[in-house]
């Protein structure tokens, strides 16, 4: 009689410990059913952009990252190539946000040609304050690069607020012109 | 029993050299690396298997850090400070990564416990 | 329309037979009769029919291109060659289902006709479990997942055809596997249903052998055909890329390995009672949790399926609530084992044990490994990724005691071995094997220690077994054949693999059309590119010599294809297999250079991996004749 007692207990605990254990799990994959599955990529936003260089698509310059975020602006890093498709599509927004005061434009021209860059450019209407050429797109990974075209919006303290990857279109302008005017 | 283990101290005397691959060929150091590392915008496939854009831009990266003297865990720290951690296929030794490594071999030794009980639990009634 | 139509129907009717059914079972239950009533039989059948009745309409609709269907037009095209036509039903999600539920009540109602020699309330119990599933899929299908869902207005054209979808091993893979998958829900409620009449016994492990062997078969099938898919079409040289998807069709093959197995003992020994129950609920929930997860969108995986949120629900809810009565049934009727028999260390039932033991564990990394991301993201929020490193980690070092355990364990006797198992024989394979792997390991390839130690155990395992198998024929010793077989072709697949991996060329480079490239003495030239405009893509087709050291010279032409509906460029490989090797080359273009990448591979004993593969279901094919017998 007691045996029989002692098996029987045994035996609750482990169905009770193996539908608890169920039931966790069948929580966790109902959870995951509700998030989101594409993953917006943020590990650098809140960082700071490491500091890069390279030469300047326009004249025989060197450009270096340190002294062109100096300003008290937000700065837009697009990068961008003349073969994008999609980044034909985006300029337009490129364009009209290099018209907003408190915003300047720094474009990566990736893995392009100088020649076909500047004919884009001359073609589509230059929003670019400084042109980085990404010959390699070892900048571009250094930046954390999905791909391109991609854009990060910074503020004064070169620090990533957003990050956008793909083409730019009106929602994700919205998004960048909240941000410049809310943020103190 | 006996000759078994004559067999398997001798294959442990025999096997006592171990091998290692050529570090010069960064090619092969490459390749090791790159089947580590996710391709981020294909789904499921190693930056190796890949041929994306973005996977041959980051094996060209990886090549210029390992010709410039970088070491494979320095590589992986970079890629992880950009892309996130899930961009290495293989888990890092951190603490909420214990219960992935141990829950099997854990699972191993209750197997083995449960065996040995079978076993060496006599009963009367082994037949 | 009318197909559609017709289907839609008669899927209604199988639900309201399937609630039918039930109302008889339970009459037939009361019943004194020795035999399930001719209405069970009938009604099943009807069931069965139903289903089959509009599987073959949705086929139809698929073949005369019925874009009223939405099913069709999103997964068809009028051009589409026939074969494509046909096993497109099956590549979306709703035929897919569709086709889970034929598998079902085909094997419901063959498993009424078939299991005669059994007690009459085991096998309608039996019944009414799969009935049961079979009402939560109808319902699941109907109310979610309708492949007869119509379209209005009706378009001319449909949307489906991805060519990398077009490929006959793809085409014939799901219904192979789900005749893996949806077999285990046979032993499933074969096992709740003996749980129940105190049936657990030798006499019940007799008459489900076969209810085992057969989902066993055809899911080791199965998984071999997506690796020969995800080879040649995804060609990138690999054939397992621990993908979640293809973890999730390993899971149960390891729980279904271990059953097949444990079977036997509880067949001869009439021990393991809830041991073998535990294997058979676990099976039957890793093959729905498949189901679930490729549907549910929530795995990362190169093989997207419908990412339906709804569906993975549903199905979630089903499984959750099946698992849930499976194990208050065993908690309530869980077999009392009176014999607990303990084992001699030196028997066969010690070692079918330690096999369960190695495969239970084996199960474990996979489940844990694949499962893992999914609970640190949602716990913790952290997104990790768990690849091949991991599993390989974990699982490749313990394939050494497992190939010893397999060397030596056949050889045990039941209950106990008295006799010294080490004969001259054996030595002589041994160093035979360890003469081989020396060779390997010391002189031509770099590879590590452990790679050697395995493949000198696959070759002393394959040696082992041939010399078993000789005795067979000149001994007459009675030998048991299918296991010879099955085992040899593991050991044929460990060995296959380890040269693989030891032995494979890769390379990986940017060539320009006219230039070379020297590795490891061979040279590999990049001659032309020539251009065609085939009827739904252009093609870019290369053409390279190959000089190996040799001097031979062999000619490769991948293909670069860029299909216009839909708009996607994919890399045809160009793959030349022999008996020794694969070689095989890819070519891809570079965004804005006039370089292409260019990979090229040659894979030794590639056709022997899937010869491997082959001979492990081969055996299990025999021992199914044998059961016949």
């Amino acid at each position: 009689m007691f045996l029989d007692k002692k098996i029987n207990f045994k035996r609750l605990i482990i169905f009770i410990s193996t539908f608890i254990l169920l039931f966790l799990l069948a929580i966790i994959f109902f959870k995951s059913l509700k998030t989101e599955n594409v993953y917006i990529p943020n590990q650098l936003i809140g960082k700071e952009i490491p500091n890069f260089a390279s030469k300047s698509l326009f004249e025989d310059q060197y450009l270096e990252s340190e002294k062109i975020f100096i300003n008290k602006k937000y700065y837009l890093i697009n990068i961008w190539a003349s073969w994008c498709g999609p980044c034909r599509d985006e300029h337009p927004y490129l364009v009209k946000l290099s018209q907003n005061d408190k915003l300047k434009i720094v474009g990566i021209n990736f893995k392009d040609k100088k020649n076909n860059a500047l004919s884009f450019l001359n073609k589509q209407g230059n929003p670019y304050k400084q042109i980085f050429v990404d010959y390699d797109g070892s900048l571009s990974i250094n930046l954390g690069a999905y791909g391109i075209p991609e854009t990060l919006l910074i503020n004064n303290k070169k620090i990533v607020l957003l990050k956008f990857i793909g083409p730019l279109n009106s929602q994700k302008y919205q998004k960048i012109i909240d941000a410049i005017n809310n943020e103190k | 029993m006996k000759n078994k283990l004559f067999i398997l101290i001798l294959i442990g005397l025999f096997f006592s050299i171990n091998s290692s691959y050529s570090k010069e060929d960064h090619l092969d150091e490459l390749k090791k690396i790159s089947k580590n590392i996710r391709c981020l915008i294909c789904q499921g496939q190693s930056i190796d298997d890949s041929n994306s854009d973005f996977a041959i831009n980051i094996k060209y990266v990886i090549l210029k850090k390992l010709n410039e003297g970088s070491s494979e865990d320095e590589i992986y720290d970079f890629l992880k400070s950009k892309y996130g951690d899930w961009i290495v296929y293989k888990p890092e030794f951190k603490l909420y990564n214990l219960l992935l490594w141990l829950i099997p071999y854990f699972i191993f030794f209750i197997g083995g416990i449960l065996i040995y009980q079978k076993i060496f639990k006599k009963n009367e009634k082994t037949y | 329309m009318l197909p559609g139509h017709i289907g839609f129907i008669s899927l209604v009717f199988s639900l309201f037979i399937s609630l039918i059914l039930f109302f008889f079972i339970f009459q037939d239950y009361k019943s004194e009769s020795q035999a399930p009533s001719l209405k069970v039989y009938s009604l099943s059948f009807l069931q069965l029919l139903t289903i089959i009745i509009s599987f073959f309409c949705l086929v139809l609709s698929f073949v005369i291109s019925d874009f009223s269907l939405a099913a069709v037009y999103q997964n068809s095209h009028t051009t589409k060659p026939l074969l494509y036509k046909i096993s497109g039903t099956w590549g979306n999600h709703e035929g897919s289902l569709l086709l889970w539920l034929l598998v079902l009540s085909i094997f419901s109602f063959c498993f009424l006709v078939q299991s005669k020699y059994t007690p009459k309330k085991y096998r309608l119990l039996t019944v009414l479990f799969q009935n049961i599933i079979t009402i939560g899929f109808l319902l699941f299908v109907i109310k979610t997942s309708n492949p007869f869902l119509n379209l209005f207005p009706v378009p001319n054209e449909g949307l489906g055809l991805n060519p990398i979808l077009q490929d006959p091993a793809l085409a014939i893979h799901p219904p192979i596997l789900y005749l893996g998958y949806v077999g285990t829900s046979i032993i499933f409620s074969s096992a709740l249903s003996a749980m129940i009449h105190r049936f657990v016994n030798p006499s019940w492990a007799d008459s489900i052998k076969i209810w085992i062997l057969t989902p066993w078969i055809f899911l080791t099938l199965g998984i071999m055909l997506g690796s020969i898919w995800a080879y040649y079409e995804l060609g990138w040289g690999g054939f397992w890329f621990w993908d979640p998807v293809e973890n999730v069709s390993l899971m149960p093959w390891f729980s279904l390995t271990a059953l097949v197995h444990s079977i036997i003992i509880l067949k001869k020994r009439d021990t393991f009672h809830s041991w073998v129950l535990i294997l058979a609920i676990i099976t039957f929930t890793l093959s729905m949790n498949g189901t679930f997860l490729v549907r549910s969108g929530i795995l990362n995986s190169v093989h997207t399926f419908a990412n339906d949120p709804e569906r993975g629900f549903y199905i979630l809810t089903f499984l959750f609530l099946l698992i849930l009565l499976s194990l208050i049934i065993f908690f309530i009727y869980q077999p009392k084992d009176n014999s607990v028999k303990s084992f001699f260390l030196f028997s066969r039932e010690t070692a079918i044990s330690v096999n369960n033991w190695f495969m239970m564990f084996f199960l474990s990394a996979v489940l844990i490994g694949t499962i893992y991301p999914l609970i640190l993201e949602i716990t913790k929020d952290i997104k990790i990724s768990v690849g091949a490193p991991f599993f390989n980690i974990i699982i490749i070092p313990f394939l050494v005691p497992f190939l010893f355990f397999m060397i030596f364990g056949p050889k045990l006797k039941w209950i106990k071995t008295n006799e010294n198992l080490m004969s001259k024989k054996l030595i002589f394979n041994f160093f035979l094997s360890l003469v081989f792997s020396s060779i390997i390991y010391f002189f031509w390839g770099k590879t590590t220690l452990l790679n050697s130690i395995i493949f000198l155990l696959g070759l002393f395992l394959l040696l082992t077994l041939l010399f078993e198998f000789l005795e067979t024929i000149t001994k007459k010793n009675k030998v048991n054949i299918p296991r010879i077989i099955s085992h040899f072709g593991f050991g044929l697949l460990i060995v296959s693999i380890s040269l693989n991996t030891i032995f494979s060329v890769e390379m990986d480079i940017n060539l320009k059309i006219g230039e070379s490239y020297k590795f490891k003495k061979y040279e590999l030239k990049f001659n032309s590119i020539s251009g065609k405009v085939e009827k739904n893509f252009n093609s870019l087709l290369g053409s390279f010599s190959l000089i190996d050291p040799k001097g031979d010279i062999s000619y490769l032409k991948p293909e670069i294809r860029i299909y216009n509906q839909p708009s996607i460029t994919t890399s045809e490989a160009n793959i030349k297999t022999n008996f020794f090797y694969d070689r095989f080359i890819t070519m891809s273009n570079i965004q804005n250079s006039e370089f292409f990448n260019i990979r090229f591979q040659q894979k030794p004993m590639m056709i022997w991996i899937w010869i491997s593969a082959l001979l492990i279901s081969l055996g299990g094919i025999l021992s199914v004749f044998r059961q016949k017998d």
